[in-house]
C-alpha cells in the first residue's frame, strides 16, 4: 500500500509537470497572442504594451516566464489578465459550486444507470431493454449545450417548474439549492447514463453465460440473488473505471457547458471565459487542476477495484 | 427392490438458433436408483450434458422447448416444475458438480463464503454454523487446513482443491440425486482419481443416486453401475456396466469401446476410430442417427429403431438397432476386438 501511494505520488508530479508544459507551451504556437496587449486595453499604444511586457516578464524567455508562473501558482499569488482577480481564490470560491454540481449528478447517473441497465439485461430483447436503449443513444448523442437549453426552455420558461438560472448555496438554503439544481444534474447525468447503461447491459449479458452463474442458479439461490450478488457485482469493475475518471473531469472543470448554461459560478464557467479570452492562468491552473483529481480519483478507482475483486493486486 | 430416486420418460429438449431447430435431446428415458451410479457417455454434442441440466432447469431459455417427464422421488415432474419450486430442490435435493471448476466458482467471493451461501439457501441457520459444517464438508472431502482455506479465494486453490471444494459444495445439504458433469476432464491425470474415488465414496456414504456424464470410458468402468450411451441426442443403448463393456448390441458402442487404448495389448500403429462426423443437430439424418457412419446399415435403417430389449433374460439392456442380436454378436468383431475382450475390464 506505501509502495502504491508513493508510485501514485510520482505519476502525479509528472503528470502535472507535463500538463503545465504542454498547456504553456501550446499559448506560444498560437500566432496573434499577445497577453501583453491584452492587458494594456484596447487603447494601448505601444509604449505601454511594452511597459506591460516588462511588467508581466512576458519580455523574457519562455522557461524563465514557466518558472515564475509556477512559482505564482504555488504561493497562491498568481492573477487572471482579464479581471485581475487571484486565480487561486477564484478556485477556491468556485470549487463548492462545482461540487455541488458534480458529486449529487454523479450519484444519480450511477445509481440511474446500474438500473436501466440491469433492467434492460433482464429483459433483454423485449420492450422495455428496446426503449432503454434506444433513449440512451439519444442520451449519448445529444450534445449537452443542447440538451441543457431544452431543458431550460421547457422546464424554467414554457413550463415555469424550475428557476431559470442562478444558483444558491447549501448553507442558504438546501432546499433551494437543490431546486436550483435539478436541471443541471439532469444535464450532466444524461450522458453518462446513456452511456455507462449500455455498457453495464453488455457486460451483464457477457456475464449471464459464465460457468459460475449457472453454478450459482444449480445452488438454488432466488433469481433475485443470482443476479445482485453474482451476476451484477462481477459486472461492475468497467463501470468503476470509468466513473472515477469522468468524476474526476467533471471536479475538474469539464462541466464547462452546463455551468455556463445554467449561469452557475463554479470552476467550469471561470475556465470557459478563460479560454474564450485567452486568459492563461485560469487556463493553467484548470488543466493542473483537472489532471490533479484524475491521479486521485485513477488511484481510488484501482484501490476499489482491489477491493471489489482478490484478483487485482496494487501496484504502482 | 432400491428406491427410485429419478424416472425420466422421453425427455426432450429442442433449441431454437439462427441455424434452425436442434433438437438436443431426443426421447431419452432412464432412472435412478438410490445408491446408484448412472454413467452417461457419448462424444461432444451427443446431448449429455443438456440432458442432466435439463434435470435440474438450467437449459431453460427463452429459445428452448421441453417435452416429456422427468419425476423426482415419483411425484415432482423437474420438467413442469415452476422456477420457485425449483430453487427449492436445486443444491437441496439434486445437486451438480460441474466441469471447469476454475470457471464454476465466483472469482470474487471468498471458498467458504460460496458453500455458507448454498446451506443459508436452503436452512435458516446461522452463517456461523453454516460456516462450521463448511469446514466439515470441506475437511471430509480432504482440503487440508479447511477452516483458513475456507477464507481463500478461487484463484488461491489449484485445480483438484477447486474440484474438491466443488463436491464439498454439492454435498453440502447431502442431496439424493448428484449430477457430476465430467467433474475430472478439466484436471490432471494424476488428480482425476483421486477426485474419482472421492465422488463415489462420499455418495456411497450419504447413500445418493449419482449420474456421472462422462466421455471417458476408463471412467466409466471405474465407478458405474449402469451406462446409457448417447449418440446425436439419443439414447442409442443402455445398460449394466458389464452388458455394455461385454454384449455391446449397437455398432456405436462397438466403435467407442473400439476406440479406447489399453495399457495391457500392444500399441495399435494408429489409434482406432469411428470414421466420419457425428451429424449437425440441425439436419439430423432420416431414422437412425448413427446410420451414416455404421458400415451395417441396411434399408431399415432409415426408419427409427425404438430402445427396447433384444437380448433375452437381460430385460434392462436396451438399445437402438435393427439389427438381430445374432447379426450382432457375428459382426461386432469386425469393429475390432470389443465384447470378446481376453483381458479382464477393471469393474
Amino acid at each position: 500500500m506505501a509502495r502504491f501511494v508513493v508510485r501514485r505520488g510520482i505519476s502525479m508530479i509528472a503528470l502535472l509537470f507535463a500538463t503545465s508544459v504542454v498547456v504553456f507551451a501550446f499559448f506560444e504556437l498560437i500566432p496573434s497572442y499577445n497577453p501583453a496587449r491584452a492587458i494594456a486595453g484596447r487603447n494601448a499604444n505601444a509604449t505601454t504594451v511594452a511597459e506591460v511586457s516588462r511588467k508581466f516578464g512576458f519580455d523574457k524567455p519562455i522557461y524563465t516566464q514557466y518558472a515564475n508562473t509556477m512559482k505564482l501558482i504555488f504561493t497562491g499569488q498568481v492573477i487572471d489578465y482579464q479581471d485581475d482577480l487571484n486565480v487561486v481564490d477564484q478556485f477556491k470560491q468556485r470549487f463548492p459550486v462545482t461540487l455541488s454540481l458534480v458529486i449529487p449528478a454523479g450519484i444519480f447517473w450511477l445509481v440511474a444507470a446500474i438500473l436501466l441497465g440491469s433492467l434492460s439485461a433482464i429483459r433483454a430483447g423485449r420492450i422495455a431493454d428496446r426503449a432503454v436503449m434506444v433513449a440512451a443513444i439519444l442520451g449519448v448523442s445529444i450534445p449537452v449545450f443542447l440538451l441543457a437549453a431544452l431543458l431550460l426552455y421547457l422546464f424554467a420558461y414554457k413550463l415555469p417548474w424550475f428557476p431559470n438560472t442562478g444558483y444558491v448555496t447549501f448553507a442558504q438554503s438546501p432546499t433551494q439549492w437543490a431546486y436550483h439544481l435539478i436541471l443541471p444534474w439532469f444535464s450532466i447525468a444524461v450522458l453518462s447514463i446513456g452511456f455507462y447503461s449500455r455498457v453495464l447491459r453488455s457486460n451483464l449479458l457477457d456475464m449471464v453465460n459464465q460457468d459460475f452463474v449457472r453454478t450459482a442458479k444449480a445452488k438454488g439461490l432466488s433469481q433475485r440473488r443470482v443476479f445482485t450478488r453474482h451476476v451484477l457485482r462481477n459486472s461492475l469493475m468497467p463501470i468503476i473505471t470509468m466513473f472515477g475518471l469522468d468524476f474526476a473531469t467533471l471536479l475538474g472543470g469539464a462541466a464547462l457547458v452546463t455551468e455556463t448554461v445554467f449561469n452557475l459560478p463554479g470552476v467550469g464557467q471561470y475556465e470557459a471565459s478563460a479560454i474564450g479570452n485567452l486568459d492563461v492562468p485560469p487556463i493553467l491552473v484548470g488543466a493542473m487542476f483537472t489532471a490533479f483529481f484524475v491521479v486521485i480519483f485513477g488511484a481510488l478507482a484501482d484501490v476499489l477495484y482491489a477491493l471489489l475483486d482478490p484478483r487485482i493486486r496494487l501496484t504502482g | 427392490m432400491a428406491e427410485r430416486l429419478l424416472d425420466v420418460e422421453h425427455l426432450q429438449v429442442t433449441f431454437a438458433t439462427e441455424d434452425g431447430m436442434v433438437r438436443a435431446v431426443d426421447d431419452v428415458s432412464f432412472t435412478l436408483d438410490r445408491g446408484e451410479v448412472v454413467a452417461i457417455v457419448g462424444e461432444s454434442g451427443s446431448g449429455k450434458s443438456v440432458t442432466v441440466m435439463t434435470l435440474m432447469g438450467l437449459t431453460r431459455s427463452p429459445n428452448s422447448r421441453f417435452g416429456g417427464t422427468a419425476r423426482l422421488g415419483g411425484d415432482r415432474d423437474l420438467i413442469a416444475a415452476s422456477e420457485e419450486q425449483l430453487e427449492g430442490i436445486r443444491g437441496q435435493e439434486i445437486a451438480m458438480i460441474f466441469q471447469d471448476p476454475i470457471s464454476s466458482l465466483s472469482p470474487v467471493h471468498r471458498i467458504g463464503d460460496q458453500i455458507v451461501e448454498q446451506i443459508r439457501a436452503h436452512e435458516k441457520i446461522s452463517k456461523a454454523a453454516a460456516l462450521d459444517r463448511t469446514v466439515d464438508l470441506m475437511e471430509r472431502v480432504g482440503i487440508p487446513r479447511a477452516r483458513d482455506r475456507a477464507r481463500a479465494y478461487p484463484h488461491e486453490f489449484s485445480g483438484g482443491m477447486r474440484q474438491r471444494a466443488m463436491i464439498a459444495m454439492a454435498l453440502s445439504l447431502s442431496p439424493s440425486v448428484l449430477i457430476a458433469d465430467e467433474p475430472t476432464t478439466a484436471l490432471d491425470v494424476t488428480i482425476q482419481a483421486q477426485i474419482l474415488q472421492e465422488v463415489a465414496q462420499l455418495s456411497k456414504e450419504s447413500n445418493s443416486g449419482v449420474i456421472f456424464v462422462t466421455h471417458d470410458l476408463g471412467v466409466v468402468a471405474d465407478i458405474a453401475d449402469r451406462v446409457l450411451v448417447m449418440y446425436a441426442g439419443r439414447v442409442v443403448e443402455q445398460g449394466t456396466l458389464d452388458e455394455i463393456f461385454y454384449d455391446p448390441q449397437h455398432p456405436y458402442t462397438w466403435g467407442l469401446l473400439g476406440s479406447v487404448t489399453r495399457m495391457d495389448r500392444e500399441p495399435p500403429r494408429r489409434l482406432p476410430a469411428i470414421p466420419g462426423q457425428p451429424p449437425s443437430l440441425v439436419n439430423t439424418p432420416q431414422g437412425c442417427h448413427f446410420r451414416p457412419r455404421c458400415p451395417h446399415a441396411f434399408d431399415r435403417c432409415t426408419e427409427v429403431p425404438p430402445l427396447e430389449a433384444r437380448v433375452q433374460d437381460a430385460p434392462d439392456h436396451l438399445d437402438r438397432c435393427w439389427l438381430s442380436v445374432e447379426e450382432k454378436r457375428a459382426r461386432r468383431l469386425v469393429d475390432g476386438r470389443i465384447g470378446l475382450a481376453t483381458g479382464s475390464v477393471t469393474a
